[in-house]
């Protein structure tokens, strides 16, 4: 086990400069760091003006989302030891606009969060004081595994497509959109269908598969849009041959 | 401060350029790409296809013609690798059914390597209807 | 200087802050609202919260059962007129988040299942998964997303409230995308900004914990309540300090010392059964745990490991079918953190800091002693939690009290006509200390990653889970110190683009501000009580103590302590009993 690796780390500060630019720091290394233990170590005792994200470091806030070699991670689930001997290359996010160092603009993605109507959509609603509408297992099963996205974008990361064309709307919000259309209780299906047939939604998507592959919590956003775009289809077919049957 | 107040402010932010070569990048990525091309063989192949049923329409002496063509080098080595386009193309996307396609029976998901197995079982099943058609007349 | 308004500010997008805005949205569609928070809030802390939300549900269940294991819990420290307001609307508030699509477990019937939890005598703890705070949080913030009514100002950072007339009319914040100081008025101001684990070097709370709206309320003279019961969750993981949640022991796990016995039986908390009992050993409140390992500690009969001592949480009798269902989060942070799983070992656990019990003084309606400032959540202090919060306990009193601050606030705002025009100079001001101290300043010896260790060192070991007046005295020394050393901070990053080390700088201040109450008030309390334990004074002393220590902020800085009796309604003090 060596004592310490070097960390290859992307800079931009815009005040000074008009390209990002490298710097590479050598940092101790322990078994049980993780790179953002990594980063936190250069912050606090190298070069304090070194600018990224961070949380809860137990992978559930989504914040510390950068590329390690290449590959959209989160910093605080990737460890040293799986890249040794290093040099480890720390590098922001692709297909964001970088504000500083590792930091890149998330506005476009909290914009298109809310384009998907992300909540419980109906007709009616009940009085909470009437108790609560009945969800079995099975059902809560349906969608359970879409609702587990934390928003931490290394799937826009990982998307050639939202790097190629930065309207489409993108894996994270798409699977939010079908969690609320699979959600027994939700009846906002075909309002949200109109949104997302559009130009930039889910037929943007051609399934090159690589957001399901960076998602750390298993999400499988390429599954839930290809699921989507089956139930558009017959949803679609149905309207043409039943026309009043789908009302 | 000489400059003016916006400028210290104003937000600069990098926005970095695909590459036209983004595609090989990584392992992924070009095996998408490449899927995606297969549509072109795809297409070829339907084309082959539609030119044989032509020639056998014409007679034994067009179907004839048809063969002999199919059997230069060239066609050959064209045939060759759009079969394997083909091939890849059929089991990339059978392998990826399950992905689009969830069955629910009784309320538990079926595996994924079901509907996978699925797909194989059945391109079995009728190669081995159509062989045994082909063959039978010999 | 850009001068932004809104009717009312809601300062934190956590739980409370987001439940709070709508509330607002809600019952007072026309009144324009904003919440602020340093960072987007689906990164706040409430996403980390893992075992549930009590409400009573159940038949067999009732709201009296729930106030006493809350107010005996909080061994007779909580207001029990704000625990009956509590338990009263909890279910309601509870059933609403059901409506908004929050994804709780069900019984195969279709009804919220609930499960046991630590403190409680009657199963009532809601929970989706083991990663109940995660549902919550991006339930509430993607039901806001429905409200155009509700602004957004996403990582903006708070750095003083801005008070004239004797009312809290506004905050000043740095936009950390560019840097510039912004003013934003507003007729009430809400603080949901969570609590101040990073106060301590080992605690579950992620790094934005820092008390930032503790502080900033204690600065501007709202003072700081019950600020020495700080929670020490039982079951961390060693070294990151991970919480492994209470549910792991409420589906049956056991604490196991060096020699593989359940410890607790020692300690009045019951006699080991294989199913687990409900107020009884491992499902006991978390403060008894914690000072059970302590004991055990000192008889040397805890694990020594690189990263101090331990004890074992055993759950492989569980069995996988079950921690695969009800525990996934806790198996998948084992394999990842502490390299093991679960089903075949047993996991290395420690107490760790977890909630403030303490914070910004409300009444039963979030509202701060000063004028048109609200709390609620962790931050506030309402009290209900007392001396000892009860696990789920806080998931449903973000909502209940957030909900009751938004409504008052709003109430409030809605009779204000305006705002002082005395605030533009206020906030220009700021912006002077804040280029002046930080941004321009030349010279200063002093590094923020010093001052943060030493600050952790001194209050691991003065506020740890026994406490003793000659340690709590020198901390308080220390930390006064600290507070002067801290004059001299330098800075590497003087730009404006995204400036953490900013503000990790101002973080760190309010975080000495918050220690320093945490330490007085701790050395005023001359007993024991929850989890505020005195080795010179080792019992619970009602007479001169059945209060609320009030921290104010003197002239020199340091914190003034004053006492406010509990309010006692239908449930007298008596004794907290466990495992019988």
């Amino acid at each position: 086990m060596p004592s310490t690796v070097a960390l290859t780390v992307a800079r931009y500060r815009p005040e000074q400069e008009s390209e990002p630019t490298v710097q590479t720091y050598e940092v101790p290394f322990r078994k049980d760091w993780v790179v953002l233990d990594a980063l936190n170590h250069v912050k606090d005792n190298v070069d304090g003006s070194l600018a990224f994200r961070w949380s809860c470091r137990m992978g559930v806030c989504g914040s510390c989302g950068m590329k390690v070699n290449g590959t959209p991670k989160l910093t605080c689930a990737t460890f040293l030891s799986d890249y040794l001997p290093g040099p480890i290359r720390v590098e922001p996010l692709d297909y964001f606009p970088v504000i500083r160092d590792l930091v890149v603009d998330l506005t476009d993605f909290v914009r298109k969060l809310k384009q998907v109507k992300p909540w419980i959509l109906r007709k009616e609603e009940k009085p909470p004081a009437e108790g609560e509408y009945l969800q079995t297992p099975d059902q809560l099963d349906t969608y359970k595994q879409f609702s587990m996205c934390i928003n931490c974008m290394l799937c826009y990361s990982a998307c050639p497509i939202y790097g190629l064309e930065p309207g489409f709307i993108g894996p994270a919000a798409i699977a939010l959109a079908q969690r609320y259309n699979m959600d027994s209780r939700d009846q906002g299906a075909a309002e949200r269908l109109k949104i997302l047939s559009e130009h930039d939604g889910l037929w943007q998507c051609t399934f090159v598969g690589e957001c399901t592959k960076v998602c750390p919590k298993h999400v499988d956003p390429a599954g839930a849009i290809q699921q989507y775009k089956l139930s558009a289809a017959t949803h679609w077919v149905k309207s043409l041959l039943l026309p009043w049957g789908t009302r | 401060m000489s400059e003016p107040h916006y400028t210290l402010y104003h937000p600069r932010w990098y926005r970095r350029r695909v590459s036209v070569w983004w595609w090989l990048q990584n392992r992924s990525y070009t095996g998408f790409v490449l899927r995606e091309l297969t549509s072109v063989f795809v297409a070829f192949f339907a084309v082959v296809y539609l030119w044989q049923l032509h020639a056998v329409a014409q007679g034994p002496d067009a179907y004839a013609q048809f063969l002999a063509r199919l059997r230069t080098p060239r066609l050959l080595a064209l045939d060759t690798v759009t079969f394997l386009f083909v091939l890849f193309h059929a089991i990339t996307w059978f392998n990826l059914t399950p992905k689009a396609m969830v069955v629910r029976l009784r309320g538990k998901r079926v595996p994924d390597w079901v509907i996978v197995a699925q797909n194989y079982a059945a391109w079995l099943v009728l190669s081995g209807l159509v062989a045994f058609v082909l063959l039978r007349g010999r | 200087m850009d001068l932004f308004t809104c009717d009312v500010l809601v300062v934190g997008g956590g739980g409370a802050g987001l439940r709070a805005a709508i509330a607002m949205a809600e019952t007072h569609p026309r009144l324009r609202v904003a919440v602020i928070s340093k960072v987007y809030p689906m990164r706040s802390h409430t996403v980390s919260a893992e075992g549930g939300a009590a409400a009573v549900i159940k038949p067999g269940d009732s709201l009296d059962e729930h106030a006493y294991d809350t107010i005996s819990g909080g061994d007779w420290l909580s207001d029990q007129d704000a625990v009956e307001a509590f338990v009263r609307e909890a279910p309601e508030e509870m059933l609403r988040l059901e409506h908004w699509g929050c994804p709780w477990n069900r019984e195969p019937d279709g009804h919220i299942a609930v499960r046991p939890f630590g403190g409680m005598k009657i199963e009532r703890t809601w929970f989706a998964a083991d990663k109940t705070g995660f549902h919550l949080l991006h339930t509430l913030f993607q039901t806001t997303l429905k409200y155009d009514g509700i602004e957004r100002y996403d990582e903006f950072f708070v750095t003083k409230l801005l008070v004239d007339e004797g009312r809290c009319q506004g905050v000043v914040a740095i936009e950390l995308a560019t840097g510039q100081i912004r003013a934003i008025t507003a007729k009430a101001v809400i603080l949901g900004t969570g609590g101040c684990g990073k106060v301590f070097p080992f605690t579950t709370n992620a790094n934005i914990k820092n008390g930032d709206g503790m502080a900033l309320a204690y600065r501007a003279g709202a003072p700081l309540k019950d600020m020495e019961f700080v929670q020490y969750h039982p079951t961390g993981l060693p070294f990151t300090g991970i919480l492994i949640t209470e549910a792991a022991r409420a589906e049956g796990g056991w604490l196991l010392n060096k020699d593989g016995y359940r410890y607790l039986q020692d300690y009045d908390l019951g006699t080991p059964t294989l199913k687990p009992v409900l107020r009884s050993m491992e499902l006991g409140p978390r403060d008894r745990l914690s000072q059970c390992f302590v004991k055990e500690q000192e008889k040397g009969r805890t694990f020594e490991g690189p990263y101090g001592h331990y004890v074992h949480l055993d759950i492989r009798h569980l069995g996988e079918r079950l921690i695969d269902k009800k525990l996934p989060f806790v198996r998948e942070l084992c394999l990842k953190y502490a390299g093991i799983d679960p089903v075949n070992e047993m996991i290395p656990v420690r107490p760790v800091v977890h909630y403030m019990m303490g914070g910004i003084h409300t009444d039963i309606h979030g509202a701060t002693p000063l004028r048109g400032l609200y709390a609620a959540g962790e931050a506030a202090c309402v009290s209900i939690n007392g001396a000892n919060r009860l696990g789920s306990n806080s998931l449903t009193e973000i909502l209940v009290f957030g909900a009751r601050a938004g409504i008052a606030a709003a109430a409030f705002a809605a009779e204000q006509t305006g705002v002082s025009p005395s605030l533009v100079a206020q906030a220009q001001d700021e912006h002077r200390r804040l280029e002046e101290r930080f941004l321009r300043k030349r010279g200063g010896t002093e590094r923020i990653v010093t001052l943060r260790a030493e600050m952790h060192q001194i209050m691991e070991e003065s506020a740890g889970i026994y406490r003793t007046e000659t340690v709590l005295k020198e901390a308080a020394g220390k930390l006064k110190r600290l507070q002067d050393r801290f004059q001299d901070l330098s800075l590497d990053d003087k730009s404006y683009t995204f400036n953490t080390e900013l503000t990790a700088a101002l973080e760190l201040s309010y975080m000495l501000d918050v220690g320093q109450t945490i330490v007085q008030s701790a050395l005023e309390r001359r007993e024991s009580r929850g989890s505020h334990q005195r080795t010179d004074y080792p019992q619970r002393d009602d007479e001169r103590f059945l209060a609320h220590s009030l921290a104010y902020r003197a002239e020199d800085g340091a914190p003034r302590i004053e006492y406010r009796p509990v309010t006692i309604t239908r449930w007298p003090p008596g004794k907290r009993v466990y495992g019988r």
